[in-house]
């Protein structure tokens, strides 16, 4: 199983040669996929060599290979996770069952639109990462903004598998209607808010690896523990590249601070943009922003849908096999935030709906990690200056909170205080138009634009000068 | 709680409505915190009773206030969503007799869309703009010509079998295949699917007349608007007329209108409703009937009966028996069916046809007993004489009471009694009587005009029993006595089987099977038992099924 047959067309770890029926489907599906890849892929890079990782095996040892490719030459395929032998569904009604190698007629409809909203974000992010390279600040991070589109491009093989193999003919059409949606058009635009937001310099792109791609970990989490085996065996190995999406975010975000700090320091102030760098506050505004649209992702406080997805077994908690409960939460109680007036409390709901709340909690809990990191790096250069999450009700467009304005202190605030300080808590077009007015690129090997720090090593054991794409 | 059925534009908490020349814009923009009862938040756009009387409202004031609106176009002032259907967390709290109510009134609006669109040449129009689920679907059914954006997530679907495990039965599979025509095998599948159809497949299916990308939606809609408009004969310079606040005053057991009483007997569990007949001749023209407005006696006597009917269904469940009275002369009441007749063409006059048309429809599908009696000093002419012709059974003293010089009963045909008031199966009220002789329906319309009394009016017909002095007490009292004590259900039932002989349309199929199964469904455990899927809905379990079928 873990080996993967480079061989075929479609390289793959499922025995794709044995299922003809399947085999057509995607061969049919690849031209497509490659078509959307020309016209909404990176844009004014596709001929160009990237230093770019493979995976060649499914397992944690060497499952990467690292070397120069065209991106439509990546090798696109289908890679699942080992299955666990003898995988039950662990929680819900049906808990104690064989997990479903097939999916069941019950859920059919269910499972096809967890699994196209899903989908839907990876070719979104590309399209709305596509203009990035032409300003990136090095080499090294336009590498990587291409590791990861060309790894979003795979993450929605995965779901084309999924669609494919197991819905037919419904699922061949949203096959393709993944490829047809497009972030941000207003005729067919992709399913989610969040995705249909432009990414229009780096320091968003940073942000939305650190808080919005971090929700499809969660997403992708929770459905890793889904009692459907091959939903669960394809968001398991999703996972492990999703590791370096992360990364990339989070480590963006610090090299801007730690540039920040250098800045401070050398130039002792904290205006930073007569120096060409972007300030701490900045920063700040810029996470305000990301971390509200993203928690919106996450759904209602309290969902039906997302107690009925648990309860029939096709998307559980975060870490549910780890968790010491009963798996069923019917009589559990969980603990909401709530609105009470003009204050913000919290109450007992019943666990099942919470479901989306206590996903959001987790999720809350693992960025705040980040942010620590973030502010070790101030600490370390002796400023007095914390970066903060900002409160789970503020500047919220789903939910409860949609309908009052909340400080990132996490205040209930007049409409009157609000348009008087927004200013401050978002990016401004002051910030907008600062900022990409640094967006300038640097293509000369180990050079980096001036408001970002260098990372502390290359990629794959090069040193960071490496040519990670060959521009010439 | 007491369910108030009256409201206006300015009062309405839901529904937005806005004028572009010829074209009305009804937009549902459903207010979450202003269900009309606590316990549920009205999400998606969601409705309860509330939103829909605000709707009924909405579609009377279309009518009687812009004669010059020709098309309306019914859609959602909602970004994301067109409508979710009726709120399944209240029907989840309701009592059965509540949600078959509900579901009542709101078929009985859908069923007004598609008059208006037919009769008073309002088309209507949907521009589905979002998510429609079920009742929202099925609003969008009632509508002559559905637009559908094709953004990738805007779907049309009847999510009741597979979710709740309820019907659309808000005419929604009626409409399917009868007036839609979907092919029954595609219905099937469709009805079966919780996530709808979408897009092309969609107008392929039948279920929407055209998908437009969602920037040329606007534009589109304003096209078919337009176009729709530009087919009315409704006039464009004419001023419409007022609705003005119904007055009413409930004192204890007794509600009083202008010209309707009803004394409420809980003892007896009976409703006296007493209608008064015109004071006066109608106005000599027809502009003064125009200036009359709200005033127009036919006209305040269709708001009054329709108010009185929709207060006694919701507010009034354990009164089973109404029964009908009318005190006035026949000759005034003639009069103003004459100018019913003289003046049909004309926009206000036809609008008030059809409004009493509709109310007497409303009488004839209420769950409740209905007796009429004709007494001395009764005005039962032409469209007073509906009441009798509606009634499940009529009695009319012959002569007159030992004491009473009045002139003994007499009840009088008029023209209104031979088209304008057809019952939901399409035939008059007259007709439905002569099923089994049609031709003496026809024969009726020689005596138009003429006084019929007691023996004559049983020989054609028109009334069940004609008691006299020594036996009407005793009868009536009797036969009111005796309905009262039979089981509501059973009475509810049979009723509903008698009074629709003949023909089938796709009202009386809406009211008569599809009504009957959902109100049968809603009932089952499968659907209401502790594990039933409307009872479990929302909570996140799994229902259970009691697999054996009946």
């Amino acid at each position: 199983m873990a080996g993967i047959d480079y061989t075929a067309l479609i390289p793959n770890n499922v025995s794709l040669h044995e299922n003809r029926r399947l085999q057509r489907a995607l061969e049919d599906w690849q031209p497509k996929f490659l078509e959307w890849w020309r016209d909404m892929g990176p844009d004014g890079f596709q001929a160009k060599e990237v230093y770019l990782r493979t995976a060649t095996s499914v397992d944690a040892q060497g499952w990467a290979k690292f070397g120069y490719t065209r991106m439509p030459d990546y090798r696109w395929g289908i890679f699942l996770a080992e299955p666990e032998p003898g995988r039950q569904v662990n929680f819900g009604d049906h808990k104690g069952q064989p997990a479903w190698q097939e999916v069941p007629g019950e859920y059919r409809g269910t499972l096809r639109r967890l699994i196209v909203t899903q989908g839907d974000t990876e070719p979104a992010s590309v399209e709305q990462q596509r203009h990035l390279g032409r300003t990136c600040p090095s080499l090294y991070d336009l590498r990587n903004i291409f590791q990861v589109n060309v790894e979003e491009g795979r993450h929605l093989w995965a779901m084309v598998y999924l669609l494919d193999a197991h819905f037919g003919r419904d699922g061949r059409e949203e096959s393709e209607a993944l490829l047809q949606r497009r972030s941000g058009d207003a005729d067919k635009p992709r399913i989610l808010g969040a995705f249909n937001e432009k990414t229009p310099d780096w320091l968003s792109f940073f942000m939305f690896f650190f808080v919005t791609d971090r929700d499809g970990k969660y997403q992708l989490a929770s459905l890793a523990e889904s009692g459907f085996d091959p939903l669960s065996q394809t968001c398991r190995f999703m996972l492990t590249e999703e590791a370096h999406h992360m990364f990339v975010g989070e480590t963006g975000i610090m090299r801007i601070v730690q540039r920040a700090c250098e800045l401070m320091r050398e130039r002792k102030t904290d205006d930073l943009r007569k120096h060409g760098g972007i300030d701490l506050r900045t920063i700040q505004r810029y996470q305000n922003f990301h971390c509200s649209v993203s928690l919106d992702l996450f759904g209602s406080e309290i969902s039906t849908n997302a107690a009925n997805f648990y309860t029939t077994g096709l998307k559980g908690r975060f870490e549910e096999t780890k968790k010491q409960d009963d798996h069923l939460l019917k009589e559990a109680a969980y603990t909401v935030a709530e609105l009470d007036g003009e204050r913000i409390v919290t109450r007992e709901a019943g666990a099942l709906v919470s479901l989306n709340e206590r996903l959001r909690d987790d999720y809350i809990a693992d960025c705040a990690r980040g942010v620590a990191r973030w502010n070790e790096v101030i600490k370390q250069h002796g400023i007095d200056f914390e970066l903060r999450l900002p409160h789970r009700a503020f500047h919220r467009a789903i939910g409860m909170f949609a309908d009052v304005r909340v400080s990132p202190d996490g205040q209930v605030v007049s409409q009157a205080e609000w348009d008087a300080k927004h200013g401050n808590w978002l990016p401004t077009e002051e910030d907008k138009a600062y900022i990409e007015s640094l967006m300038q690129p640097v293509t000369e090997p180990g050079k980096f634009a001036n408001w970002i720090a260098p990372p502390a090593r290359g990629i794959n054991g090069q040193p960071v000068d490496f040519e990670y794409v060959r521009l010439a | 709680m007491t369910v108030d059925f009256r409201t206006e534009p300015a009062k309405y908490k839901h529904w937005k409505v806005s004028f572009d020349g010829p074209v009305a814009t009804l937009a549902m923009d459903v207010r979450e915190d202003g269900g009309l009862r606590p316990g549920y938040e009205l999400k998606l756009n969601s409705y309860d009773l509330g939103v829909d009387i605000e709707l009924y409202d909405a579609i009377q004031r279309l009518r009687f206030e812009h004669p010059e609106v020709g098309a309306v176009v019914l859609t959602s002032g909602k970004e994301r969503i067109f409508c979710a259907g009726a709120n399944i967390r209240m029907l989840n709290q309701s009592s059965h007799g509540w949600k078959v109510n509900f579901c009542k009134f709101t078929n009985e609006t859908r069923n007004a869309i598609e008059e208006a669109t037919a009769e008073s040449r309002q088309s209507y129009l949907c521009a589905v703009n979002g998510p429609s689920a079920g009742g929202g679907y099925e609003m969008a059914l009632a509508t002559d010509w559905i637009i559908l954006a094709d953004d990738g997530s805007t779907t049309v679907a009847l999510p009741e079998v597979p979710l709740p495990a309820v019907l659309p039965g808000t005419g929604g599979l009626t409409r399917l295949v009868d007036k839609r025509k979907v092919r029954r095998d595609r219905a099937d599948f469709f009805s079966t699917l919780e996530e709808g159809i979408k897009g092309q497949r969609a107008v392929e299916w039948r279920l929407v007349d055209e998908v437009v990308p969602r920037s040329k939606l606007e534009e589109t809609v304003k096209r078919r608007a337009a176009e729709h408009a530009a087919r009315s004969d409704r006039p464009t310079g004419a001023r419409g007329i007022a609705l003005t606040p119904l007055a009413r005053a409930i004192e204890g057991d007794r509600i009083t209108y202008g010209t309707i009483t009803c004394a409420v007997d809980r003892g007896r569990a009976v409703a006296e409703i007493t209608v008064k007949g015109p004071g006066a001749p109608p106005p000599a023209t027809l502009e003064a009937t125009h200036a009359a407005g709200a005033d127009f006696w036919p006209l305040a006597l269709a708001r009054e009966l329709d108010d009185l009917i929709l207060h006694l269904r919701a507010n009034e469940e354990e009164i089973g028996i109404w029964v009908f009275r009318t005190e006035g002369s026949a000759d005034l009441v003639e009069a103003h069916d004459r100018a019913l007749q003289e003046h049909a063409a004309d926009w206000l006059v036809r609008e008030i046809r059809l409004y009493l048309k509709r109310t007497f429809k409303r009488l004839d599908v209420s769950s409740r007993s209905i007796f009429t009696l004709v007494e001395p000093g009764s005005c039962f002419a032409g469209t007073l004489l509906e009441l009798a012709l509606a009634a499940d059974r009529s009695y009319m003293l012959d002569g007159a009471l030992e004491g009473d010089t009045r002139k003994p009963a007499a009840v009088r045909l008029t023209g209104m009694n031979f088209g304008p008031y057809p019952m939901v199966n399409g035939l008059t009220r007259l007709a439905s009587r002569s099923l089994d002789e049609p031709a003496r329906a026809d024969d009726l319309k020689r005596r138009i005009g003429v006084d019929l009394d007691a023996p004559a009016a049983a020989a054609a017909g028109l009334v069940t029993f004609t008691p006299d002095d020594i036996d009407w007490e005793d009868e009536v009292r009797v036969g009111i006595e005796a309905r009262a004590a039979f089981s509501p259900d059973a009475l509810t039932g049979m009723e509903a089987s008698l009074r629709f002989g003949g023909p089938e349309t796709l009202e009386s199929k809406i009211f008569s099977r599809l009504s009957a199964w959902q109100n049968w469904i809603f009932q089952r455990p499968n659907a209401v038992g502790d594990k039933g899927a409307l009872r479990v809905y929302g909570t996140g379990r799994r229902s259970e099924f009691d697999r054996r079928r009946v």
